[in-house]
């Protein structure tokens, strides 16, 4: 054993006296492998999602999680609990104005809460092996909140907890942490569980540190077709730079339908894709920036990297056993073959909500399905 | 969509006069005036999947007997409820057909019970039926094959006499004939037996699994659908089976050492082991090597046995690839499970238990009657059509004997009612031995008949006449010619484009899957395959059984007519490389030697400029 391995060694065995310390036994911290579907009560249903992706064997970049016992801890420490509560008790939901200045002071004042050493550390302390697991110092990271209830994961609330791409140190990833915590008190979810009747005690967040692809191309994937509901395809969105532009709906981003079966690409449509999103190198931020001309109506992926998109796609769908909603990256800096990444897996909720219906009519019989094809003619498109 | 009114596309100059070449029923009319209103109302389009050239005066027997088949099945036998049949027309030597639907609701109606009768009939008892089928279409090739035709002689033989047997060979030569054409039409009755509604099937399996999977592409569905063991490769398999005999025997370089087949024969003759070589090949021809150069409706089309230098071609291809070390045989395990993998994984993407049962009995069905869909045409097509055009052209011999015409191939330019009368001049005046008057009428006619056909032949017909409907419903037309609402915009696209230099683009069905680039060869005949080089793309009106060992030697295919059920199609599929076909005008735009890309996965050829 090297020095350096010792030292880590005798650190981590430090860490994991200073993580079991919690009187509950729960982690503060946990990477993401040791996380599986049914973690979502620890550490929200991002991360645990990543977890079970990563024990399945998906190439999903490496990370960990701020625990919801982290969370509560870090809280607790800061003992602006009831503070909190008198702010948002008695407000009325339907005053925007009203609203927007609690979220405010509440945010800021929980982002101005310090994190308590011990969790400082272990935090500090992850970040450094998962920049030692990236071979890079500092490794960039994207640090996202992973909500644990179902209601704030549902689509009313899609899209209201944070991301913050491109974090780099560990003080900025402790930083993001709080604010993603702080996103708990946006207007929209003050008012949501106002309406709902939830308290906030109930609620619990987990914000996931993860390794940053380098993407040179990302966006989102569905294991169904979107619009007409054909669970024999996958259907592809893509645009160069990081997903956020593909997500965020700000270009059009070319289409690909695959099939599943057979992964053919069946459908391809190059749009003009204006902006991408891309790191500063002199800042280290994250911003949007022109594509260049002559790139703008190129194919953003190539033919083999959406065969294997697909095909990693169909492999998820076939763990989770329903579609999928699926966002990726292909990372730049590595060669075909191991540079494509999951970054995100979920269920796919418009089409799997809807009742099934049947094409066929029940139990009818070979000749009656033929006498009503016969009748029914051909419509070709 | 517009296309010319078929009353209204010109008669090319040089050929007025040509109607007579056809029977009366084929012609557009302008006389009758409700008929008029019907011809300009329907949607008909040019067949060319059966007639990539114009017909000839004979060869229109096979248009009638199947004009006859497919409707009187269609309509008087199985009364499928929403479809007559299909009508025919011939324009400037082209054959042009409309489908004829059943319009009225109530009609529709009437008609369902008798269809669910009659069709579930033979749907359930489908394999005791076509057993059966094998057995009357094998008894016709053989009472064809031994269909007695022999010049007259000066004198009648002393055995005529002597048995009493009464009849003359002039009389015999009138039967004969008769008993001939009798034969094609009866072959064409069981052509349709089992064809109709076995593409009803195929269809509907076709049209349910596109409501289930509205994006799967055709060619995914037939695929789920396709045999194995088809016997239109087997000719095929014959070949490349002769090329191993041949290494094994270790005369596979008498085998190459010429083009020519009397030649190859004469050298393996010389020795025990190609004696022993030449005996497989004797085993293999008789049937297999009835395979026509074509579709087999053209009298033009030879089949392998008539000339052995075509299946020589083929073999001495194979050697060359067994001595290259290139695998040669079908990869038919791999797609026997390839076939059997994307059926079960579509079958899980299917949601219900009710469309999983509809599923599994709709492809069923489809199985069921696939081979049927593909052997039928090696029986009618290929061995019995081959050995048909061999007895017509010992009809000919004694016509030429007697000059009423002057080269054998001339008795295709005569209508099979021409002939029969020719026939009736030849036996009197042998009988009474006077000179038949057709030796003066037959052929100057015949020479004009040439003329005509020469000028049928450089008019660029039209895919489509007619008003084209809103949507095509017609299985046969959609699944057969590739008929559909997107082939026709296409070919009207093309058809307005004057300037075919100046296309880039070509649109067709997507045959078989995947994209290559390379240089294109134009082939109109199998004479012309000779010529293919590794890796050109072949560039074909459309494509046959006989034209397989192209298929080694190309890297995609593209055919002016034909749907995914197509032979280049089915073809392509089973060597894995990329076809586009139904293009409608590709072997009139694309010139040899043109750099394409052709994707197969699309539908789209585009020619690099």
């Amino acid at each position: 054993m090297n020095n350096t391995a010792a030292v880590n060694d005798k650190m981590s065995r430090y860490l994991k006296m200073a993580a079991g310390a919690a009187a509950s036994g729960t982690p503060v911290v946990c990477w993401f492998e040791e996380c599986l579907k049914d973690s979502v009560p620890l550490v929200g249903g991002k991360c645990s999602s990543l977890g079970e992706l990563i024990n399945a064997g998906v190439r999903v970049p490496p990370g960990f999680a701020l625990t919801t016992e982290g969370y509560r801890r870090f809280m607790a420490d800061a003992g602006i609990d009831r503070e909190i509560q008198s702010m948002v008790t008695g407000i009325d939901a339907q005053d925007l104005d009203a609203l927007e200045k609690v979220s405010m002071a509440i945010r800021e004042m929980i982002e101005a809460q310090p994190f308590s050493t011990e969790i400082e550390d272990l935090v500090a302390e992850n970040y450094r092996r998962l920049s030692v697991r990236s071979c890079m110092p500092a490794v960039p990271v994207a640090v996202r909140s992973s909500a644990t209830a179902e209601d704030l994961a549902g689509a009313s609330f899609a899209g209201q907890q944070d991301t913050y791409l491109w974090v780099r140190g560990a003080d900025d990833v402790l930083h993001h942490m709080r604010r993603c915590i702080s996103s708990l008190y946006t207007g929209r979810a003050i008012a949501y569980r106002a309406n709902h009747g939830y308290y906030d005690e109930q609620m619990a967040i987990s914000v996931g540190v993860q390794k940053m692809a380098n993407s040179f191309t990302a966006g989102v994937m569905f294991t169904i077709h979107p619009t007409n509901g054909d669970r024999s395809v996958i259907v592809i969105d893509s645009n160069y730079g990081f997903g956020e532009s593909v997500v965020s709906g700000e270009v059009t981003p070319d289409n690909f339908v695959v099939n599943k079966v057979t992964l053919e690409i069946l459908e391809r449509t190059i749009s003009q894709k204006d902006i991408y999103y891309t790191v500063d190198q002199k800042t280290q931020k994250p911003r949007a920036i022109e594509v260049p001309l002559e790139r703008q109506k190129v194919q953003s992926l190539l033919d083999d990297e959406i065969t294997e998109l697909a095909w990693m796609g169909k492999q998820i769908e076939k763990h989770y056993g329903q579609p999928m909603d699926i966002e990726w990256a292909v990372d730049k800096d590595l060669p075909f073959g191991g540079n494509i990444f999951i970054l995100q897996a979920r269920p796919e909720t418009v089409w799997s909500q809807k009742k099934q219906q049947t094409v066929a009519k029940p139990g009818a019989s070979a000749m009656d399905h033929i006498l009503a094809g016969i009748l029914a003619g051909k419509r070709l498109k | 969509m517009e296309f010319p009114s078929p009353h209204e596309v010109e008669t090319i100059p040089g050929t007025e006069g040509w109607k007579r070449m056809y029977p009366y029923y084929y012609q557009f009319t302008t006389d009758d005036p409700k008929r008029k209103q019907y011809e300009e109302q329907a949607f008909w389009f040019y067949d060319g999947l059966h007639y990539p050239e114009p017909i000839y005066p004979f060869d229109t027997i096979w248009d009638e007997a199947w004009y006859l088949g497919l409707s009187q099945f269609n309509n008087r036998l199985f009364h499928v409820p929403p479809s007559r049949g299909i009508d025919h027309r011939i324009l400037n030597g082209r054959v042009y057909i409309s489908a004829v639907p059943v319009t009225e609701p109530e009609e529709i109606g009437s008609r369902v019970p008798n269809f669910m009768e009659r069709a579930g009939y033979y749907y359930q008892n489908w394999d005791t039926l076509e057993a059966k089928w094998k057995v009357k279409m094998e008894g016709i090739i053989r009472e064809l094959a031994e269909l007695p035709l022999s010049r007259l002689p000066d004198l009648e033989d002393l055995s005529v006499v002597t048995e009493g047997v009464g009849e003359s060979k002039g009389y015999h030569l009138l039967k004969a004939y008769d008993d001939l054409i009798d034969l094609g039409i009866k072959c064409w009755q069981y052509h349709f037996e089992f064809l109709n509604i076995a593409m009803a099937a195929n269809v509907v399996f076709i049209e349910f699994v596109q409501k289930l999977f509205p994006s799967i592409p055709l060619q995914r569905i037939t695929q789920m659908v396709a045999g194995i063991d088809v016997i239109l490769y087997r000719a095929d398999d014959e070949l490349k089976n002769l090329a191993k005999k041949a290494i094994e025997l270790g005369v596979e370089q008498a085998v190459t050492s010429s083009r020519e087949w009397t030649q190859v024969e004469a050298a393996l003759k010389a020795s025990p082991k190609g004696q022993e070589w030449l005996a497989a090949l004797e085993a293999a021809r008789y049937p297999w090597f009835y395979i026509s150069n074509g579709t087999g409706w053209s009298h033009k089309d030879r089949c392998w046995n008539d000339d052995l230098n075509i299946p020589l071609t083929g073999i001495v291809t194979y050697i060359e690839k067994i001595r290259l070390g290139e695998k040669i045989d079908r990869p038919t395990e791999e797609v026997r499970v390839e076939r059997d993998r994307i059926t079960a994984e579509y079958r899980d993407l299917i949601e219900t238990d009710d469309d999983r049962k509809a599923f599994d009995e709709l492809l069923g069905t489809a199985r069921l009657v696939f081979p049927y869909m593909e052997n039928h045409n090696f029986y009618v097509e290929h061995w019995f059509h081959s050995v048909f055009w061999g007895k017509m052209r010992e009809v000919a011999a004694i016509m030429k004997e007697h000059g009423l015409i002057n080269e054998i191939d001339d008795i295709f330019l005569l209508r099979r009612d021409e002939i029969k009368q020719a026939l009736w001049d030849l036996v009197t005046g042998w009988a009474t031995g006077v000179t038949p008057r057709g030796t003066t009428v037959w052929p100057p006619e015949i020479a004009w008949r040439k003329g005509v056909m020469e000028k049928f032949y450089e008019w660029s017909a039209p895919p489509s006449i007619g008003i084209a409907p809103e949507v095509i419903t017609d299985p046969f037309a959609i699944v057969l010619w590739g008929v559909t609402n997107s082939s026709i915009s296409n070919w009207s696209e093309v058809q307005g484009n004057e300037d075919t230099d100046s296309i880039t683009e070509l649109k067709g069905f997507a045959g078989s899957p995947g994209a290559v680039e390379g240089r294109a060869r134009v082939c109109l005949s199998t004479s012309e395959i000779s010529l293919l080089e590794n890796g050109e793309i072949l560039v074909s009106r459309t494509t046959a059984p006989s034209w397989a060992p192209a298929f080694t030697k190309i890297n995609a295919c593209i055919t002016d007519v034909g749907g995914v059920m197509s032979h280049a199609a089915i073809n392509c599929r089973e060597y894995g490389m990329p076809a586009v076909v139904g293009t409608g005008h590709g072997t009139k735009i694309i010139k040899t030697g043109m750099m394409l890309r052709v994707d197969g996965t699309t539908g789209v050829v585009t020619i690099v400029r």
